[in-house]
């Protein structure tokens, strides 16, 4: 309660809106031209790269979890976790079954 | 109360977890697919309008600056501002909708939508059916998603119009900030993962 930086009313100024927007068009320019450009496997993990920092920013500052308390953060950030066992416990099985057979 | 909001706020994270579950089983999908697939899958996906994809994406991001508009003129009781805020997410949510219709009226067109007139080069046919079922179940699902947020939004227009939210009470629009957010945050990894990713081959 005493600590400002938690408080969920935090009203966050348009100046940061503005910037995080103008961050997120240039990103998707990015991401758009990058698209072209031949960079063999790599080009998967551009794109997600910049799709994650994108995500990040929409929530972290759009959806004020920057400014949100601590218990909010634990719970984004179980629920990414959980998403990452789904996706890494099954891509580790599909991935590797060639292994065997 | 300060304690009110973020209970509310929490409870509405709990809820964006269980969707975020949802959409990393149609991730999951698309993932294992395309791994069993990847060259009929990366040439499948040269049938998609890139560039009505990127400007969707322009689309729904200034939508998302709109709506961050609309809760922080709602914390700051200007209701005009947050009128006009509400009416122009729902006027970017409408065209995203729109643009989204035109595409897949293009599928139709080119016999891409899985099923009786599916048509395609017979040798890869069924995993190339595999990817546009996927292209259809994933951003039909986040059209879906976008619908009910017009439906929503459509709730908090009203109620502004009424003058009910305040400094003090403006919990829905915050709330319902979030679940936008959160939709457009699906949209920034269906973008890449169904019209870029391939794009180079």
């Amino acid at each position: 309660m005493s600590n400002p930086s938690q408080q969920t009313d935090h009203i966050v100024s348009p100046v940061i809106y503005v910037g995080v927007f103008l961050t997120l068009l240039v990103l998707t320019l990015v991401t758009y031209k990058v698209a072209f450009i031949d960079l063999g496997p790599w080009n998967v993990v551009v794109a997600l790269a910049i799709a994650f920092v994108k995500s990040t920013l929409v929530t972290l500052f759009f959806m004020h979890v920057y400014y949100s308390r601590r218990r909010t953060k634990v719970v984004v950030l179980s629920a990414l976790l959980w998403l990452f066992f789904l996706l890494f416990i099954t891509m580790s099985d599909y991935l590797t079954r060639h292994w065997l057979y | 109360m300060p304690q009110q909001r973020d209970a509310s706020a929490l409870g509405m994270w709990v809820f964006l977890g269980t969707e975020i579950m949802f959409f990393g089983g149609l991730f999951l999908t698309y993932t294992v697919n395309r791994a069993a697939y990847p060259a009929i899958f990366a040439e499948a996906s040269h049938h998609l309008d890139v560039q009505l994809g990127a400007i969707n994406t322009a689309v729904l991001i200034c939508s998302s600056l709109t709506m961050a508009m609309a809760v922080y003129f709602s914390q700051k009781g200007k209701r005009t501002g947050l009128i006009v805020s509400l009416l122009l997410t729902m006027i970017l949510g409408l065209a995203f909708l729109g643009i989204k219709g035109v595409e897949y009226a293009q599928k139709f067109e080119h016999h891409l939508v899985p099923g009786y007139n599916f048509q395609y080069a017979p040798a890869s046919a069924g995993p190339a059916q595999l990817y546009f079922s996927l292209y259809f179940g994933m951003t039909g699902m986040h059209a879906l998603h976008m619908i009910i947020g017009l439906g929503i939004l459509t709730f908090l227009l009203i109620e502004a119009i009424r003058g009910r939210y305040t400094p003090e009470y403006n919990t829905p629009v915050e709330l319902s900030g979030l679940y936008w957010h959160f939709v457009d945050i699906i949209w920034i990894y269906l973008f890449p993962l169904l019209y870029l990713i391939d794009l180079h081959k």
